[in-house]
């Protein structure tokens, strides 16, 4: 580009990148602030994805020199790129994160091949080789999280029936289904799952009647997967059922009715990167982790949770915390009858083979099409 | 050839002016320009008020829409990048305006271009990239302009409000683009971002050289003058510029409503269908529910806003492409919701809608009438 | 199957329960549409009204503690907007449609822009009234757990149905719907008819959004309303402008969106998008086999716009 102005702005940004890490090191010598550029999907508040990100943000926020610029509700066409060359262009943003699984490809590719110099943080642990070395995708291990839910679960049933509210038939989110039936059984081995894909990620009005199909059916606790739980958690303890959370800790919603909950803890997180860029490591590229690394964590359990279903949950935790602990561990069959795990065979969580997952366990009532 | 007459003609439904006088004609221009100017300051005025009201400062407002949207070369390639499709989408409403017609579906027209023009593309793979790319434009055209022609073809031979059928069809849509991306059509790599397989990076179009805008701008521009040059420099245009002052008259001097209706419902759709080939080619690579981005509602607000003129379409586009550019500024500096964006567009609207009343009856404009 | 359980019972219980909870906006927006249209004007900016209903009853409640009162609000905005609708189509030569479109987005745009300090809050709600005392079942007590305003809209269409039929403002609505020049000729402004119709419209209209936000789903948030004002105002053009129709096809409406996520419940999976956008399928195929181009619709207004 010859276009004077901001091609030096651009150099300088460069250059401000390539020192990122001595800068914050030695703040105050050079530059006095690293502007760090968050962009969500949807609103900021919404009791779910986004305010999950969005408190991480704010724990950023604390730390000095550290200046934060935040845009919510940007879709995933190049409306992104645009809002990240704006951060980088306007705003001086040398970090980023782009929190929407779908910003990825092509968008954060494009953006990251276009500013080698800067970093790139995006949620949802799908960097490759092929990928540019100054992006990153990191992702949280929720399904233990949720496999404690379902233990949870497992005890807290009188009928035996969860439910579980979806968005799409995806792997993520089967994953998390498949982790909390698995869980639920563990406490109740005739615990059934039943699922319902409500077709995207924000539909109150079809959560709401999924939410009251599932109770009809009997199920008596339910948790989900979608943008804002908060729909199918005030729906449910409406309706007098119980309720597991998902992305952050909905208790104050239904006090009565939630027993606990699979967040994520990017409050965690994010500091932790600022601070290895600080301190001159390089974040791996390709980033996860679970309970163990801090990146997921549980909700303090209701007031309903027996102490039967409090020590069977903290044990398992405990030994994801220490690391010795599988979820999916063979045999596992689907519930088609077909085995998808041999037994023998354990998957664990970096097993690439579950970022596949195309099946619903045994215990689950539904269709994956 | 049609007479001069031609250009004064007005929005949808009412019939050119009967007297070219030449006060008439000159005022008329000065008119075009005249009344959407004020009409425009106008809205920006109320806009600030508003803002004032919630305790932020109109002036910063005013300079950050301004930089935002054409301060910088950067911000000028973001707001043309967003004109881009929104050209293409206006003429989905503005066409079959000519005719009386209010299509406000061009949402669904983009989202069956694309599906159409990706079948091309993952058709003819290993074709020469400029072979697919033709079938692509012909496929997203004609999948488009199917799509509206129902609608057209509803309200000729059922008496189906066209309005309303066409707003249907971008849900039902939408539902089939899901219902085909999670499922014929879903390429199993794309694991949790349901998508189709990618066109390949050989058969995108690109940007044009020197900017970070893709060539579809260009063929938003080159669609707009053509539509341009049809509606008010063809015999064709002429008969439908005709129908849509008077159906009565057209049909007694021998015009084929039908057909009429039906070729212009086409290429209306076919507009449209093109926008959605480009956001596949240019930008996102493949179909995914990413391309329900809205630009098919935008587009009708262009349309109305260029009160129906192809060619005023083009700065209108530019104009509103600015006004979400900006956006992501004004969230991070002033801290206004996203929200802005729909409510400043609102207000435009409304006041332009409004102004319509003014035509003819500025004093020093008035010819003899 | 255990005692708790319905099995495949729960299909048409939830359509039943599905169409009282979810037909209430259906019901209040395509009533409201109905008197508006009656007078001869098209107001397609209701789905704006709903969703900037839904709002202002959520904050109102949130911040008076009276989820009434967030009704009141709801509705006062709504006639609010049904008043700058009719005013802006007073003037000459604006298209009543494009002026709908325009409050669409500016209603829209609007709630959401207020609304954001309101997503996470919880507001007081409206109360159900137990229909369901008599009966053991609690899937059939759930389902009778109905809301006032539900209530109120059945009452209204068959009022309604009779105002338009035998009374003085029933007829001149009706006048100024069927020939604008007959109104003038008895000495009425049709305008001020228009413009109280259209406020009446309005008024309904943002107390459907109400009952979104403040009964069911039951919180405000931005997906609120997936086109349901939008679909309502379809839903006139097929109930034929005649408010016993309105309702019953308001009741189909909810029930047809219950259906998707009941039948997964009871494991029937295959194309749940295809199912979801049952409404709108629904919406079209009335739409196609009601209408006709040989006649105008039995009960058209005949100044409306989309009907000439």
């Amino acid at each position: 580009m010859d276009f004077g102005r901001i091609s030096r702005r651009h150099l300088l940004q460069g250059s401000a990148a390539l020192a990122l890490g001595s800068t914050l090191g030695v703040r105050g010598a050079a530059a006095a602030e690293t502007t760090v550029g968050f962009i969500y999907v949807g609103s900021r508040d919404d009791y779910g994805y986004n305010q999950a990100h969005a408190q991480g943000a704010a724990a950023l926020k604390k730390l000095p020199g550290i200046k934060v610029v935040e845009e919510e509700k940007v879709p995933e066409t190049d409306a992104v790129e645009k809002t990240i060359e704006s951060m980088i262009n306007l705003d001086g943003a040398t970090l980023l994160f782009p929190t929407s699984f779908g910003y990825y490809n092509p968008h954060v590719l494009k953006m990251a091949a276009k500013f080698p110099k800067l970093r790139f943080e995006h949620c949802g642990g799908l960097w490759t080789d092929k990928d540019p070395k100054n992006a990153g995708s990191y992702f949280g291990y929720i399904d233990e999280a949720q496999y404690i839910s379902g233990i949870v679960a497992g005890y807290s049933t009188k009928s035996g029936k969860l439910g579980f509210v979806a968005a799409k038939p995806i792997p993520q989110v089967l994953r998390n289904i498949n982790a909390f039936t698995l869980g639920a059984r563990l406490a109740n081995p005739k615990a059934t799952t039943q699922v319902i894909f409500t077709g995207d990620w924000s539909m109150p009005v079809k959560e709401a009647e999924a939410t009251n199909s599932l109770i009809d059916q009997g199920v008596d606790v339910l948790t989900c997967h979608v943008d804002g739980p908060k729909t199918m958690v005030e729906n449910a303890a409406r309706r007098g059922a119980m309720v597991c959370g998902y992305h952050v800790n909905q208790s104050p919603l239904a006090p009565k009715a939630y027993l606990t909950g699979a967040e994520w803890n990017w409050e965690a997180l994010y500091p932790k990167f600022v601070k290895m860029i600080v301190a001159g490591e390089a974040i791996p590229n390709f980033y996860r982790g679970g309970l163990k690394e801090e990146i997921v964590k549980v909700s303090p359990y209701g007031e309903m949770v027996s102490a039967e279903a409090r020590k069977a949950a903290d044990d398992v935790k405990a030994k994801f915390m220490s690391g010795d602990y599988t979820i999916f561990k063979g045999p596992i069959a689907d519930n088609k009858g077909k085995t998808v795990i041999a037994s023998g065979t354990d998957r664990g969580q970096q097993d690439p083979e579950l970022e596949k997952m195309d099946y619903l366990v045994e215990g689950v009532i539904g269709a994956t099409a | 050839m049609t007479t001069e007459a031609a250009e004064s003609v007005e929005a949808a439904g009412v019939a050119p002016a009967a007297d070219p006088g030449f006060l008439q004609r000159y005022g008329a221009s000065i008119e075009y320009i005249l009344i959407p100017g004020a009409a425009l300051v106008g809205a920006l005025g109320v806009f600030g008020g508003f803002i004032a009201l919630y305790g932020k400062n109109p002036l910063d407002l005013y300079f950050y829409m301004y930089y935002g949207a054409f301060g910088t070369w950067f911000s000028w390639q973001n707001t043309l990048t967003r004109a881009a499709p929104l050209i293409l989408t206006a003429l989905c409403t503005a066409l079959p305006a000519q005719l009386g017609m209010v299509i406000i579906g061009g949402e669904g027209a983009l989202l069956i271009g694309a599906l159409a023009a990706t079948s091309a593309a993952l058709a003819l793979q290993g074709a020469a990239p400029i072979v697919v790319q033709i079938a692509m434009v012909i496929a997203g055209m004609i999948g488009g302009g199917l799509w509206i022609t129902l609608s057209g073809g509803l309200r000729q031979y059922r008496g189906v409000n066209e309005t309303i059928s066409s707003l249907l069809l971008v849900y039902i849509a939408l539902a089939v683009l899901n219902h085909l991306v999670e499922g014929p059509m879903r390429d199993p790599a794309s694991l949790n971002k349901p998508s189709t397989r990618e066109i390949g990076a050989a058969n995108m179009i690109g940007t044009i050289p020197g900017t970070d805008v893709h060539w579809g701008l260009v063929f938003g521009l080159v669609a707009a003058v053509a539509a341009y040059i049809l509606i008010y420099h063809t015999t064709f245009g002429f008969a439908a510029r005709v129908a849509g002052g008077n159906i009565r008259a057209a049909k007694i001097v021998g015009l084929s409503v039908g057909k009429l209706i039906l070729t212009v419902c086409f290429l209306a759709g076919s507009s449209a269908g093109l926008a959605g080939m480009i956001e596949v080619a240019a930008v996102q690579g493949r179909t995914n529910a990413n391309l329900a981005a809205g630009y098919g509602f935008t587009g009708i607000l262009v349309a109305f806003l260029a009160r129906q003129n192809p060619l005023a379409i083009i700065p209108v586009a530019i104009l509103l492409g600015g006004i979400s550019a900006s956006g992501g500024l004004l969230q991070r500096r002033l801290g206004l919701p996203d929200a802005s964006v729909l409510v400043l567009q609102g207000i435009i609207f409304v006041f332009v809608l409004a102004s319509d009343a003014l035509y003819g009856r500025i004093g020093f404009l008035k010819g003899k009438s | 199957m255990a005692d708790a359980s319905l099995g495949l019972w729960t299909v048409p219980l939830a359509v039943f329960g599905g169409a009282i909870r979810v037909s209430t906006p259906f019901l209040f927006v395509s009533l409201g549409e109905c008197i508006t249209e009656r007078s001869g004007r098209i107001n397609l900016g209701l789905e704006g009204t709903l969703v900037m209903g839904a709002m202002s009853a959520y904050g109102i409640s949130y911040l008076s503690g009276s989820p009434w009162l967030g009704v009141l609000a709801a509705g006062i905005t709504g006639a609010l907007f049904g008043a700058l609708h009719a005013g802006i189509c007073s003037l000459p030569r604006v298209n009543d449609i494009a002026v709908g479109i325009a409050l669409m987005l500016l209603g829209t745009g609007l709630a959401f822009f207020l609304g954001k300090p309101l997503i996470e809050p919880t507001a007081a709600r409206l109360p159900a009234i137990d229909f369901g005392w008599w009966s053991d079942v609690p899937q059939v007590r759930a389902a009778l757990r109905i809301n006032v305003l539900f209530l109120i809209g059945v009452a209204i269409a068959p009022l309604l149905y009779w105002a338009f039929k035998t009374t003085r403002w029933g007829l001149l609505i009706r006048t100024a719907g069927e020939s604008a020049d007959a109104a003038r000729a008895m000495g009425h402004s049709v305008l001020l008819i228009r413009l109280r119709a259209t406020m009446v419209g309005g008024f309904l209209a943002g107390i459907g959004g109400s009952f979104l936000s403040l009964f069911y789903p039951g919180s405000w948030n931005e997906g609120l309303s997936s086109g349901q004002g939008i679909t309502a105002v379809a839903l006139v053009i097929f109930a034929r402008w005649d408010p016993m129709l309105c309702l019953w096809a308001s009741l189909a409406f909810g029930g047809a969106a219950a259906l998707g996520p009941a039948l997964q419940s009871v494991g029937i999976t295959s194309g749940y998008h295809l199912f979801n956008a049952a409404p709108y399928i629904l919406t079209l195929a009335i739409m196609i086999i009601t209408c006709s181009p040989k006649r105008t619709l039995t009960g058209a207004p005949a100044e409306l716009s989309i009907t000439r």
